[in-house]
């Protein structure tokens, strides 16, 4: 495999943008991401994309955003895989560049989730799970998070305010975030009174459903000036992994099988171990979430994960920072937009370059995209090219 | 709309017929073909007795479309006496509370309504309290 570099990054900010159509949004962050990487010509497009053929009935992402953004002619197509459609996307670019198919890849995260009604939006999410059995029962991505929660306090007698600390890191970080959703905190307090939504998960334990558009730019090393512009950052390790589509298929629903796997692997071709990583990009859609990856990460004992969120560790200072820009609860969650999201951010944290959410020193950034009830599982490891 | 996609999953909405294994007697809902605890072809059909214990259990406010009608409603992932967990409502509740471990038993109820004039109402499972659990 050859190594492959991150040479631009772009993105718009996440939000309810009226204004904008999914080929506009696309194209906002293109444009970014080509001026990053200095004007670099892509010869493949890969798209992250989740409900446009059923929130904006259009189909074949791949070639409709080459043709606008002004590449009509280049290899390019979709990839979905519910919420870590980005990730998967990121992956399809990786593959080109490291196996030297082409020098040069784009990998377009975008998704529109405002255009339509709250319910359609949530029978649209919910085809993502299992729909004979899971959202033909009326289920959605919220109800299953919530069942997982109940369980997770049941099991290992976790009272609900134990996972406050999720929510409010990512909303502090979001706070200094300029394309975050919402930059303003949230205290302990306004977390324990905030309105039930799928009880025991409250309003701020779910992320909001968001439109955006993030890219990246991946080429190899030798293809770039030997001056460049900015620092560059690798692409270390790269892996997916499947569990089971419904929730109920698991022998063990609290021990996520495909982030385990997907984690140990992306490790393994980085020759790093969980211990060595600087910051961590993480699936906050739902805060049950957080805790499962971290235990599933081997960061914690199964009943254990909720109490890195206990007392700053992660914070942009502590021990394993996470969701350093706001994660997907305060920068919002546009679907397949989500995981090029979340790499551009680690990548700007590589770079120095990521502000008032600098975490110190980082060099090595684990980066984790879930799709459906944790069903896909893409994670990434990133580090500084020296 | 969808109608023969509900048709053949009658079997499974009415009856939760599932699947055994011929090979290890795994008892499989829903039918999945190939066991997952050893791997073989498992296509033997097997009737669930339809009772089971609440595994986990949420109320969903927020509906997708077509469930609007029945909202807000309690969700569960129920154990079943045969082994394999299974998501459905939860319903005939009244006033009482849901709490993990509940024994509750499998009936037939509307599960949704439909989304226009030429849509279809879909029944199915959904599973309800037993009320004096020792008299079954």
């Amino acid at each position: 495999m050859k190594e492959v570099v991150i040479a631009g990054v772009g993105q718009t900010p996440v939000g309810e943008h009226y204004d904008i159509s999914l080929r506009e949004l696309a194209y906002k962050a293109v444009e970014a991401a080509r001026a990053d990487a200095g004007g670099l010509h892509p010869q493949a497009l890969y798209v992250g994309n989740m409900l446009a053929a059923t929130l904006s009935r259009q189909g074949h992402l791949g070639t409709l955003i080459a043709d606008f953004c002004g590449m009509t002619g280049i290899e390019a197509s979709a990839i979905e895989g519910a919420g870590a459609s980005g990730g998967l996307a990121l992956r399809m670019g990786y593959l080109a560049v490291a196996s030297g198919a082409v020098d040069t890849a784009i990998v377009v995260g975008v998704e529109k989730l405002t255009d339509q009604t709250v319910s359609n939006v949530n029978a649209a999410i919910a085809t993502t799970t299992d729909a004979d059995y899971e959202a033909e029962q009326g289920l959605t991505l919220t109800a299953l998070a919530a069942l997982l929660m109940r369980r997770y306090m049941h099991e290992f007698d976790v009272p609900q305010g134990a996972f406050g600390g999720f929510p409010i890191t990512a909303h502090a970080n979001g706070a200094t975030n300029p394309n975050a959703m919402y930059q303003r905190a949230i205290n302990p307090d306004a977390y324990l009174k905030a309105g039930m939504v799928s009880d025991p998960l409250n309003m701020f334990d779910i992320a909001p459903n968001a439109d955006g558009a993030a890219v990246i730019l991946l080429t190899r090393p030798e293809i770039l000036p030997s001056k460049f512009s900015h620092p560059l950052v690798q692409i270390t390790g790269s892996s997916v992994a499947t569990d089971t589509l419904a929730l109920h298929d698991r022998p063990q629903p609290l021990s996520l099988h495909a982030a385990r796997v997907s984690i140990e692997s992306a490790c393994q071709q980085a020759g790093v171990s969980v211990g060595d990583i600087d910051l961590f990009e993480l699936y906050d859609a739902y805060s049950i979430y957080p805790p499962l990856i971290l235990e599933a990460a081997g960061l914690a004992e199964a009943g254990q994960g909720w109490q890195w969120a206990q007392n700053g560790q992660i914070s942009l200072q502590g021990e394993l920072p996470v969701a350093t820009f706001g994660g997907l609860k305060a920068r919002g969650n546009p679907g397949g937009a989500t995981g090029v999201y979340q790499i551009v951010e680690a990548a700007l944290q590589l770079r120095s370059q990521a502000g008032k959410n600098q975490v110190l020193d980082a060099k090595t950034a684990l980066v984790q995209s879930l799709g459906g009830a944790a069903s896909t599982a893409v994670t990434h490891v990133l580090q500084t090219n020296n | 709309m969808d109608i023969p996609r509900h048709w053949r999953l009658r079997k499974q909405r009415y009856a939760l017929v599932g699947e055994v294994c011929d090979n290890c007697d795994a008892k499989l809902f829903p039918p999945r073909d190939i066991c997952p605890d050893c791997g073989e072809e498992a296509k033997t059909l097997y009737s669930f007795s339809g009772h089971g214990e609440v595994y986990s259990y949420t109320t969903v406010y927020d509906p997708p479309v077509g469930f609007e009608e029945s909202a807000p409603y309690t969700v569960a992932i129920v154990k079943l006496d045969e082994g394999p967990l299974v998501t459905a409502q939860l319903t005939d509740l009244e006033e009482k509370e849901v709490e993990i471990g509940m024994p509750v038993e499998m009936v037939t109820r509307k599960l949704r309504s439909a989304t226009d004039e030429r849509g279809m109402l879909v029944y199915g499972y959904k599973f309800r309290p037993i009320l004096n659990a020792s008299l079954v």
